[in-house]
């Protein structure tokens, strides 16, 4: 997977550049029938994005009969158990990754690897065909991506005569200043857990590389091991200087988000979701920027998240043929291009020949996936580790930062867990 | 006999096998419908939750027996010992809703212009959704704006996460749950105070009883059935205590202040759970749990009605 990668992210940025005049999809044939479609896109800008997306393709073949149905996101990840198995709709919305492992198993999700196979698919879509792939066949395809780093008041950066750091000892040089300014550093808010799951990915990445993380992910090494806990000082030593906000435990991260607005706080590790809160939220873009997650053991390469959303076929479906089409059709250059601009998902497109919008973080998360994540792209902690290990394990994170001192006693927890999960 | 041999056209008519039961059946045929659905939606899932709990099954592969296995991971097992004690706490403290609620109602239970307003006022809190509850105590809890910070500010205390603090969480969720069933049980005992004998109070008054003592020995004697009620809802309130947890602090901060539903919830159904047998089998201990209780107030029920 990782040389792969590295291939991949070559052709990537090649095909990037060579973008100006991507071929539209050739759809010769025009189909008719049946598709069903299940879409976890509730919210309103998401929701209207893939309904304008579906009516699209339903202008192109006007004897197709579409039927769509839009599940809340939340009660989607319980309900996708039941409409799998019985009353299958024909294409459904997924993540990647471990996400899809249940499923995959269970003999539930269709084989698509005849995709993958052809020509358009494999050349542009081979930066995420690894989070597609589980035992050397692909489950789906993806249709959107996103950057994680960290999102920074740059105001507050400039008034302090700060820069972007590179290195861990400039990250910590750079929040001592701001915290002798009587600001914290990064503010964060762990009661859904997850956002903690976001530090130690990329801790872990930075200290360890991206190959130890996919071993740690996949159960191969212990949580008592000396290089996790390597990781667990690094983190530490952000919590002993009293880097993150205070009371963390207590918010959600959208309630995380107002320390930053109002300047208590200067950072926040992130995905690129929160660009909208932050613009929302007041903040403009001279006010707000992004840099990589810096590095912290030298020479290693830097390995990025960069979580999918996917769209599959359910083994029990009705209508494949019309699926395969549309499926072809949601990672076809040009809808990549359109759905992902900032006026629809505002995220990155999945295929290479897709223009990204002309958005300062979009900009700037194309450039690091493409040129400077070198060692991987991961999806993120709750997707890349099994769903059981994923929930035992951010509670200890949460704990751990709360309480640093009960570590020992988190990892041994943890590593029990890892020993019944694998 | 040439009679026998011409049909008899008056036979005795044999009843139809209903009407020849009719007083043993009728009741069935009422309770039928009832008793239908109480097996299928209630008594026949037990078993069922009684039988998946000897299972490993993750909802969509195949069920594998592993016998008493998920129990004696139970007894090992940290986050389900925090939940049960949690359990015991809800169920020790939510009591406080009964002297809370009989508190108010006596305070209540008086003519002034307005009472009715005042009354309603109180009992308001038990009108709105839990999740409103949760909502405002979360707010009054928070540590960043609560108003909880501001007025222990005022009297010199230093600010407190109380939902973000493992050791006080639970109590803390305990007193927003606390808020609506006392207005619960305050509106039980009002209306139990409007059926207590005035002759009694009477008679007490001119034995001499007064305050306390006619409180203790006059009045709640007379209150025993409206006690009774408030024990019981109280009872059943804290175990059912899941929404409350849900929306304030999500079980956290990390597990401590789970209950076995939420536990239940988390293990079984949430996003990262379906270990179906395992939460059956926290399931399990949970109904055992409010059998006791449950025997217990069938019992009481039972030895009253042969009181009378």
């Amino acid at each position: 997977m990782h040389s792969m990668l590295k291939a991949s992210i070559a052709a990537l940025a090649t095909t990037a550049v060579l973008a100006g005049g991507a071929p539209a999809e050739g759809h010769g044939e025009k189909l008719s029938g049946d598709l069903k479609i299940f879409l976890d896109t509730s919210n309103p800008a998401p929701r209207a994005t893939m309904e304008d997306m579906i009516a699209r393709f339903s202008e192109m073949h006007p004897d197709l009969t579409i039927e769509t149905t839009v599940i809340d996101r939340e009660a989607y990840k319980t309900q996708i158990r039941n409409f799998l198995t019985a009353n299958s709709p024909d294409v459904a919305t997924w993540y990647a990754a471990n996400r899809m492992t249940p499923y995959v198993s269970a003999g539930l999700f269709e084989d698509v690897s005849d995709l993958w196979m052809e020509e358009d698919i494999a050349t542009n879509l081979a930066s995420t065909k690894g989070a597609m792939t589980i035992d050397g066949k692909q489950w789906g395809v993806p249709y959107t991506y996103y950057q994680w780093g960290i999102y920074y008041r740059e105001d507050i950066f400039n008034e302090l005569g700060l820069e972007e750091p590179t290195t861990w000892e400039q990250e910590k040089a750079n929040c001592q200043v701001i915290l002798d300014s009587g600001r914290k550093c990064y503010t964060i808010g762990s009661k859904f857990l997850w956002t903690a799951g976001g530090w130690f990915d990329y801790l872990n990445m930075r200290t360890n590389g991206f190959d130890f993380h996919m071993e740690l992910a996949r159960g191969e090494v212990p949580w008592t091991d000396d290089r996790v806990r390597a990781t667990f000082a690094n983190w530490r030593e952000l919590i002993d200087m009293g880097a993150f906000i205070d009371n963390h435990q207590s918010y959600s991260w959208q309630e995380a988000l107002p320390f930053m607005v109002r300047g208590e706080a200067t950072a926040y590790l992130m995905g690129n979701f929160s660009v909208a809160q932050f613009r929302e939220a007041g903040l403009t873009d001279d006010q707000l920027d992004f840099y990589q997650f810096p590095a912290i053991t030298e020479g290693l390469e830097l390995a990025e998240n960069a979580p999918t959303d996917t769209f599959h076929i359910p083994a029990n479906a009705t209508n494949k043929d019309n699926a395969r089409a549309f499926l072809r059709f949601v990672v076809s250059a040009d809808n990549q291009t359109l759905i992902n601009n900032g006026e629809n998902l505002g995220q990155l497109p999945v295929n290479a020949s897709s223009s990204v919008d002309d958005d300062e973080f979009l900009n700037q998360g194309f450039e690091m996936l493409s040129s400077n994540s070198p060692g991987g792209v991961a999806q993120f902690f709750d997707r890349d580790f099994p769903a059981e290990m994923a929930a035992e394990a951010m509670q200890g994170l949460q704990e751990f930062m709360v309480f640093p001192d009960n570590l020992d006693d988190i990892l041994n927890r943890l590593e029990s867990v890892r020993q019944r999960v694998y | 006999m040439t009679v026998a041999t011409v049909p008899d056209m008056n036979p005795p008519r044999r009843k139809s096998f209903y009407k020849r039961n009719e007083i043993a059946l009728t009741p069935w045929l009422f309770l039928a419908p009832g008793i239908l659905f109480f097996a299928v939606y209630v008594i026949i899932p037990i078993f069922q939750s009684f039988n998946l709990s000897l299972y490993a099954w993750d909802g969509l592969g195949e069920a594998r027996y592993i016998g008493l296995a998920n129990y004696q991971e139970l007894m090992t097992d940290r986050a389900f010992e925090v939940s049960l004690w949690n359990n015991v706490k809800w169920l020790a403290f939510y009591l406080l809703a009964i002297p809370a609620g009989l508190f108010i109602a006596l305070f209540l239970n008086q003519t002034v212009v307005g009472i009715r307003l005042y009354k309603s006022l109180f009992f308001f809190p038990f009108v709105i959704s839990q999740v409103v509850v949760g909502l405002v105590f979360a707010w009054f809890y928070n540590p960043s704006f609560g108003l909880l910070n501001t007025a222990l500010g005022w009297v010199g205390l230093g600010p407190i996460n109380v939902l973000g603090d493992p050791t006080m969480v639970t109590y803390g969720i305990i007193a927003a749950g606390l808020w609506p069933q006392t207005a619960y049980c305050m509106i039980l005992y009002l209306t139990g105070l409007n059926a207590v004998d005035p002759e009694q109070i009477e008679a007490g008054r001119l034995d001499g009883a007064k305050g306390f003592r006619m409180l203790w020995h006059i009045i709640l004697p007379q209150l025993k059935p409206a006690t009774f009620i408030c024990f019981v809802v109280t009872i059943i309130g804290a175990l059912r205590s899941f929404d409350l947890i849900s929306i304030m602090t999500n079980g956290g901060p990390f597990g401590s202040s789970r209950v076995l539903s939420f536990y239940m919830f988390e293990k079984a159904l949430s996003e990262y759970g379906f270990r179906m047998g395992y939460g059956a089998a926290i399931a399990v201990v949970l109904f055992l749990i409010m059998l006791i209780f449950i025997a217990y107030f069938l019992w009481s029920m039972f030895r009253e009605e042969r009181g009378h």
